[in-house]
């Protein structure tokens, strides 16, 4: 999502002994465990909602109606005195499904896309870098609503309007890295040899400047979540009775000054899904640094 | 001189981008399978009312033609019509840019209020106790959708402590000041932590540069070597990011008008859309994208004063 930053490659501090970083670096940080567990626990959720939820996501129980947390509703109930818990539970397969949907076409195609444009350069490289242009002068949330807009609301639609530019900054990344790996040796030594543009950009070049694309997928599937969300919330992604984050957030916005515990408990869990998914992106970043 | 030829540059840009996002919007309204006039009257339309919109926007006429007609338009800032509100897409922006100007500016302010300090806190000692909760704080609110947290302030400094008004906006510019407060601090909590990160980053290597050295060697004080030597080369990529994620800003403020009932454009947009009032979110599109695109003028303005080499 949004104006692609370059994904920062963790620096060490300046003042830590090396040593002290090289010890570091040698096994997986403490940030990536914890990043790789919390995106663990939330796949179990979503692959086994049954078993994480204490109740049905759409039980309605009229005797529990904005009911505050307790130990029988850890985090209250709604104004059908749907458990929050087990919504919120229920919410992490959707979200989690956009995580993928969101950003799987966009990796894939703007990965080859940016490949092939550094590659050839010249004039498609001059068109990208307009389209880019383009892009970055729309923000991305205003462009995406405007698709939405014509397409109409609902999740699918959101998946074409999110698909439809993120790419860009897929192919971006990729451009940038293939246009550097180009002058190096190896892909000079290959075109000497006779191999042809696809198997020089393919074999050599992709493997080698694919990295940064990874690093950033990482990133962006919690920018996607956050976008969803942001969507769902105002009513242009899921659609209701469907459990989604943003939605359960928005069906509280009513009730915030009588049951805050409708919006904050489903807002925790995109904070954490957030964190979980950079940490890991930060991880892993160290991590392919490390083996190169 | 050189200045303004990298002005006069990014205005044709500015101009070339309008084009082509008006492309984009033509394309996608006449990609959309069916009538345009269909679509944009939607249930409200009667027959009488189709046909005269065909006329209106040409419909009748070749694909190039329509397309000619519609960059006139653009160009003249006709934006149309609202099918729903029956008044010019032009006379809505107009009264609904203010509060979104307003809420953006201060948003910026707040942002850089709260980036550059901590950036400097964290940068002189970094691994240190601040450094780690600074570094928290802007992971955690990078994962914090806007619209989050605006009901979490909301419902803490507005609804529980009462210190904020829940929404809407003042009478007057001081009152709007008021009222503008908690949305605003929403948009900066999320755009500083994106500040934040890079500002921090670029501080540390700057302050390991040696004209730091020099200018401490000299008996320069602390605060005139900080202030004077050291934000301004470690702000050049932040005044650059400041600007490439203005479209962020700009999205947030849609999200936070929305939560905050604002009427400004973004919320606007969003209105439109449930009412169909196609004409509307194109033309919002547009001003948007051209607001952005003043901002990233202003930015390449602001950098070459601060790096006289860019301009040179």
């Amino acid at each position: 999502m949004s104006e692609a930053v370059a994904p920062a490659i963790p620096r060490a501090d300046a003042r830590e002994p090396i040593a002290a970083t090289a010890q570091r670096r040698a096994r997986p940080g403490r940030g990536m465990i914890a990043g790789a567990i919390i995106i663990l626990v939330l796949i179990a959720c979503a692959v086994f909602p049954d078993a994480a939820a204490p109740y049905q996501p759409n039980a309605f129980d009229y005797r529990a109606l904005l009911k505050p947390p307790s130990l029988a509703h850890p985090f209250g109930t709604d104004n059908f005195g749907r458990d929050v818990l087990s919504r919120t539970i229920w919410a992490t397969q959707i979200d989690l499904q956009i995580a993928i949907f969101g950003t799987l076409f966009p990796a894939i195609f703007g990965t080859f896309a940016g490949a092939l444009i550094g590659y050839a350069g010249g004039i498609v490289d001059t068109l990208f870098r307009r389209l880019v242009d383009l892009f970055i002068t729309i923000p991305f949330l205003v462009l995406v609503i405007a698709i939405v807009a014509v397409l109409g609301p609902g999740l699918l639609n959101m998946y074409i309007a999110v698909s439809a530019i993120n790419w860009i900054f897929y192919a971006r990344l990729m451009r940038a890295e293939v246009i550097a790996q180009k002058r190096r040796d190896y892909s000079d030594a290959g075109r000497v040899m006779g191999y042809g543009a696809a198997r020089i950009i393919f074999r050599h070049l992709l493997p080698n400047a694919i990295t940064p694309s990874i690093i950033y997928w990482m990133t962006d599937m919690a920018l996607v979540i956050l976008l969803g969300s942001s969507l769902g919330y105002l009513g242009l992604g899921a659609q209701p009775p469907t459990s989604e984050w943003g939605v359960l957030i928005a069906d509280g916005k009513n009730f915030m000054t009588t049951a805050w515990w409708m919006s904050i408990f489903p807002g925790m869990a995109i904070v954490l899904a957030g964190i979980g998914f950079s940490l890991l992106g930060d991880g892993v970043a160290i991590w392919l640094g490390r083996r190169k | 001189m050189h200045l303004l030829h990298i002005l006069g540059r990014r205005v044709l840009q500015i101009l070339a981008t309008v084009v082509l996002v008006a492309v984009l919007m033509f394309a996608l309204m006449h990609m959309l399978p069916g009538d345009p006039a269909q679509v944009m009257l939607g249930d409200r339309g009667s027959d009488a009312a189709i046909a005269q919109l065909h006329r209106e926007l040409g419909l009748d006429r070749p694909m190039p033609v329509q397309f000619w007609e519609f960059l006139k338009r653009i160009v003249t800032f006709n934006l149309g019509e609202s099918v729903t509100m029956r008044v010019p897409v032009v006379r809505l922006v107009a009264e609904r840019l203010p509060n979104t100007l307003m809420l953006t500016a201060m948003a910026a302010t707040l942002a850089l209020l709260i980036a550059v300090p901590l950036a400097f806190v964290a940068a002189l000692r970094p691994g240190s106790k601040a450094d780690g909760a600074i570094r928290a704080f802007s992971q955690v609110s990078l994962s914090m959708p806007v619209f989050y947290i605006g009901l979490v302030l909301l419902i803490t400094l507005a609804a529980g402590l009462r210190w904020f008004p829940v929404g809407g906006i003042g009478a007057g510019f001081f009152q709007d000041l008021y009222y503008l407060f908690l949305p605003a601090l929403t948009l900066a909590l999320s755009f500083s932590a994106i500040l934040l990160r890079n500002l921090r980053g670029s501080l540390i290597e700057v302050l390991q540069a040696e004209f730091v050295n020099f200018a401490t060697a000299k008996g320069l004080r602390r605060r005139v070597v900080l202030g004077r030597h050291v934000l301004r080369n470690a702000s050049i990529s932040t005044v650059t990011l400041f600007g490439l994620h203005m479209g962020s800003l700009v999205g947030g403020a849609v999200i936070t008008e929305t939560v905050f009932g604002i009427p400004g454009i973004g919320r606007l947009m969003v209105d439109s859309i449930f009412s169909r009032d196609y004409a509307v979110v194109q033309g919002l599109t547009m001003v948007l994208a051209i607001m952005v695109s003043v901002v990233f003028l202003a930015v390449d303005a602001l950098q070459a004063l601060l790096d006289p080499r860019i301009a040179t």
